[in-house]
């Protein structure tokens, strides 16, 4: 049984169409990966899976009892805004302090549970953002784009840890990324999105589809490629506006 | 002891205080200081139509601080920034209501009362409304503090742990309605938003918890109140604007408190 299947869906903000008929699902244990240009509505698809954003078409259906834990873009915290990470782990209520200490150790920073929110250095903080969406024990992990900011060495030992955490726990993992290389060598599927699917399948396969490669490159001087798309790979185009050529040419 | 108008003025003031605490906290922690003026400064439109339809000041000005709150909350990123809407709203809302007391005829009110607070002619059936309105706010409030404090946090974490954050914006929202009504006496519109802010600022580097900067919050505006009503008697100085003048001293103090020491 899948752990989450979304299906058709469809998200508008206003009349400005982000997605359209964007189907997946992610099986127990697996990691998978969503890649895509800027705008290409990879937070507004996780946005619909946690229930922020009402799908304007097509659903969103979680297994039965099915637990997600969520790791946000990126989350400002105010600095007027006094909280330890152990209060913040707490909210919205009903944590036990052991469940807290567990969550904190499993996400690398065992230490932090008495350090102010806004002191945190950005590595620390998406840690303690990664604890929060272990404390529920997901059967799911959420996240989006969860090393931005981070350098390279801090983006690694996070992508460990997140490998770690899913042969500790059995989790699965769905997850945007922007680094390609992380992307290629750790996940089990990807899924490349730009406002619907434009292919999807283990990394080796979508690093050879003509859709990636036109969106991405191929290696050499990738930021200047044309996306040439072509129109025989058979996903549906419905009735949304293809406009990815005209918009790089 | 309620026949003293000093005792009823500084229970009045410690009501107010209270209830300002912890929505202060949030008007600060969420950025809403000029909401929070926009809804303040819509209350004098409140009071023209409670006097001309004749009805409950109380009533009145809550329901235009509502309709005001709710406004804004609907207009917000609809193609104008958020400060300009509220300069507009605010702004336009006390002057109609200027214009529009000007036109009750055959009462005659003390304009100055409702712009400045009149709390030294507070009665104990104020007194009623303002404690009254104050634990409704507290109650309100805490019920609802964890969902608060998640979805001002990061609404999409409120999301996922099963909040709805709009809906705890509309309890903000109703809070704030009420502690406009009931403050109006007490610091009139257009200082209500000091109380609001002031002392949740002033309690912000004395604290290392959410609760403990609500806490603190209440214990100076507490302290304002009492202090700003003693120095307006012995200075013969206005009351409400005595107490903001306190709580401004205490800010300053504890900015400095900050800035002695290490961050914490």
């Amino acid at each position: 049984m899948s752990l989450v299947r979304v299906e058709d869906l469809s998200v508008r903000y206003g009349a400005r169409t982000v997605l359209s008929h964007v189907s997946l699902c992610v099986e127990p244990g697996e990691i998978v990966t969503i890649v895509g240009p800027n705008g290409s509505g990879k937070t507004s698809l996780l946005r619909a899976i946690i229930g922020a954003v009402k799908p304007f078409r097509g659903q969103v259906t979680r297994g039965n009892g099915v637990k997600v834990g969520y790791v946000p873009q990126k989350l400002h915290i105010d600095e007027t805004l006094p909280i330890t990470v152990s209060r913040f782990l707490k909210l919205p209520g009903g944590v036990a302090a052991a469940d807290i200490q567990q969550a904190l150790t499993q996400a690398g920073v065992p230490d932090l549970s008495g350090a102010q929110l806004s002191q945190l250095s950005g590595g620390q903080f998406q840690r303690v953002l990664l604890a929060r969406a272990l404390i529920g024990k997901p059967d799911l992990l959420l996240l989006d784009e969860a090393t931005q900011g981070l350098d390279q060495r801090g983006s690694a030992s996070f992508y460990q840890q997140i490998e770690s955490v899913r042969q500790d726990t059995g989790c699965a993992v769905l997850m945007i990324s922007h680094e390609l290389h992380v992307v290629m060598s750790a996940s089990d599927r990807v899924i490349c999105l730009n406002g619907h699917v434009c292919c999807e399948g283990t990394p080796a396969v979508v690093a050879s589809a003509p859709e990636y490669r036109a969106l991405f490159g191929t290696g050499t001087g990738g930021a200047l490629a044309l996306y040439r798309h072509e129109h025989d790979h058979g996903h549906d185009h419905g009735d949304h506006t293809h406009d990815h050529t005209e918009a790089a040419e | 002891m309620l026949d003293d108008f000093m005792v009823r003025a500084a229970l009045a003031g410690i009501g107010v205080a209270i209830a300002a605490a912890p929505l202060g906290c949030f008007v600060v922690w969420r950025r809403m200081a000029y909401f929070g003026d926009a809804t303040a400064h819509a209350a004098i439109l409140g009071v023209a139509l409670s006097l001309a339809f004749s009805m409950s000041i109380f009533i009145g000005t809550m329901a235009v601080a509502l309709l005001m709150a709710l406004t804004v909350s609907v207009l917000s990123g609809r193609g104008y920034a958020m400060d300009t809407l509220l300069g507009v709203l605010a702004h336009s809302a006390l002057a109609f209501g200027l214009v529009a007391v000007s036109f009750i005829s055959g009462v005659r009110i003390d304009l100055m009362a409702y712009l400045f607070g009149d709390i030294l002619a507070v009665s104990r059936g104020d007194l009623a409304v303002i404690w009254g309105g104050a634990a409704l706010v507290v109650a309100l409030v805490g019920w609802r503090w964890s969902a608060l404090l998640t979805s001002t946090l990061n609404e999409d974490l409120a999301h996922a742990s099963g909040i709805d954050p709009k809906r705890e914006q509309l309890v903000l929202t109703l809070a704030l309605a009420i502690t406009v009504a009931v403050a109006i006496k007490v610091v009139g519109v257009l200082l209500i938003a000091a109380m609001l802010i002031i002392p949740a600022a002033a309690a912000r580097p004395l604290s290392r918890t959410p609760e403990g900067m609500a806490i603190a919050a209440g214990v100076i505006g507490t302290l304002s109140a009492v202090t700003g009503l003693r120095a307006a008697y012995v200075f013969d100085t206005p009351a409400g604007p005595s107490i903001v003048c306190v709580a401004a001293l205490i800010f300053l103090a504890s900015s400095m408190i900050k800035s002695f020491k290490p961050a914490r």
